[in-house]
């Protein structure tokens, strides 16, 4: 049953790049997140103006016309740019769009929207008596925000951060599209080869689901901490 | 400069939108004073303690803290706000203030919460932030919950807590909003001692409260305000005993 075909090694490197590509994407989608959230609910009217067309956008737009748009449009931009430097500046620059980074920013900038929304939410959260004696105690803004508006809206972000890895971790897989050799790729290979679609895509989905199970254990262990200092109700 | 009034309010307004609250209220205090803000609720006095630390920007007046005179520019809208945001954090550092709801951190324990200010604000050494802050814990009586977080204590002891956070920062002055109000009635009398021990240290105190036996006993001066004005002033024995305001007479009144 579990004779994977030769197809096991290549399976495995297919799931370190899923597992890569997913932890990227997250890091990318935290920071922009933060900044969304940040931008959000700052004075600046740009700043709430430039955010808000962010999250409309992206939340608007299927995923999959995204990395489509991103992974062939991203290309033909960098070189309309890269013949214009050429032309203007005569200095040589050239980058190349491969499948992993165009699903690392789409990936990122897709779930950096819902982040935003989370963290905003988390903000809104956080206690006005508690960043009063921020500012009470001479705190400057960003000691506020690092030390008290950042640890105590984590708290109530948690939750909503867990849901959107595990919608993020799994839309991964819709970068085999664009030819990333990431686990479902080579499954999908596997399976046409051998007409053995079953074989090929029941263990896909398992290591999917034990990649979810396992960030859901961790994420109760991170809640229990941040959750420190608050009573339980019972 | 051993003499120099630790803060002087000269002639404090403020408006809230169309609705002008404090109407010109002004306060000298010499070190030592405890002044205790009487009055009824929308009296103005939350406010005007807000105004002394610019958690509310004063619409007009100036505030000077031990001779240093806040300075006010006007942004785009024309609003009044502070010109200097290190000066007020530098100010604010020298004013602390005790809040009606605690505020101590939820995050944080009882020994972070008094430390966090004195090391990231005003640079002292960690170990010595610490000495510090174990030194007022003792003074207050809490000295074995220190490693507590506030929501596992009572009020009465979290309000303590919040005066040794005020007091690690050493300040000139003290601010205090209601620092008995939120407590049930039984642990009102706990904190309350604290703050008369502080009075009787010779601490300069300005003080929102409720209590009228607090405000007769320790002060050195009241302030009683009425719709952002001063109906009142002066020493406990003249505000109390022989208030010449006809609404200082009502306030005083029994109510049944």
């Amino acid at each position: 049953m579990f004779d994977l075909k030769g197809y096991g090694p290549a399976l495995l490197n297919g799931a370190v790049v899923t597992v890569e590509l997913a932890f990227l994407s997250l890091a990318l989608a935290l920071i922009l997140g933060l900044i969304g959230a940040a931008a959000k609910l700052s004075n600046s009217r740009v700043a709430v103006g430039i955010a808000t067309t962010y999250t409309t956008l992206i939340r608007g737009v299927p995923d999959l016309v995204m990395m489509l748009l991103f992974y062939y449009g991203g290309q033909v931009g960098v070189n309309m740019l890269s013949d214009y430097i050429w032309e203007t500046y005569e200095v040589d620059f050239f980058f190349q769009f491969n499948p992993f980074i165009s699903g690392v920013i789409t990936i990122g900038l897709i779930f950096g929207a819902y982040m935003t929304e989370t963290f905003r939410g988390a903000f809104l959260a956080v206690e006005t008596g508690q960043i009063e004696a921020a500012r009470a105690y001479g705190f400057s803004k960003w000691h506020t925000f690092r030390r008290v508006m950042v640890p105590q809206m984590l708290r109530h972000a948690l939750p909503g951060i867990g849901n959107n890895w595990q919608v993020l971790l799994k839309t991964t897989a819709l970068v085999s599209i664009i030819g990333l050799t990431d686990m479902v790729r080579v499954a999908e290979e596997a399976a046409k080869a051998e007409r053995m679609p079953f074989h090929f895509f029941i263990p896909v989905a398992f290591v999917y689901l034990a990649l979810t199970a396992g960030s859901e254990l961790f994420i109760k262990w991170l809640d229990k901490r941040a959750n420190v200092g608050v009573i339980q109700e019972t | 400069m051993a003499d120099q009034a630790p803060l002087i309010c000269k002639d404090i307004h403020k408006t809230f939108a169309e609705l002008e609250v404090l109407k010109g209220i002004s306060l000298e205090t010499r070190k030592g004073d405890v002044v205790s803000l009487i009055g009824s609720s929308g009296s103005g006095k939350s406010t005007f303690l807000r105004c002394i630390n610019l958690l509310e920007t004063p619409t007009s007046g100036d505030i000077i803290v031990h001779g240093d005179p806040i300075r006010f520019t006007n942004n785009r809208k024309g609003e009044r706000i502070p010109a200097d945001n290190k000066q007020v954090e530098l100010i604010r550092a020298k004013l602390s203030m005790v809040f009606q709801g605690f505020n101590l951190w939820s995050h944080m324990t009882v020994l972070e919460n008094i430390i966090e200010a004195p090391i990231n604000v005003l640079k002292v050494p960690k170990k010595e932030a610490i000495e510090r802050a174990e030194a007022y814990l003792n003074k207050v009586g809490i000295y074995e919950r220190k490693d507590y977080y506030p929501a596992q204590m009572s009020g009465g002891q979290q309000q303590r807590a919040a005066i040794a956070r005020a007091l690690a920062m050493e300040p000139e002055v003290m601010l205090f909003d209601e620092p008995t109000s939120a407590l049930d009635p039984e642990l009102v009398g706990e904190v309350l001692k604290v703050m008369q021990s502080l009075a009787e240290e010779g601490r300069t105190m300005i003080v929102v409260t409720h209590e009228m036996a607090f405000a007769k006993d320790v002060s050195t001066q009241v302030l009683f305000l009425h719709q952002g004005v001063i109906e009142e002033q002066g020493t406990p024995q003249k505000v109390f005993d022989n208030p010449d305001s006809e609404r200082m007479k009502q306030f005083l009144a029994p109510k049944f």
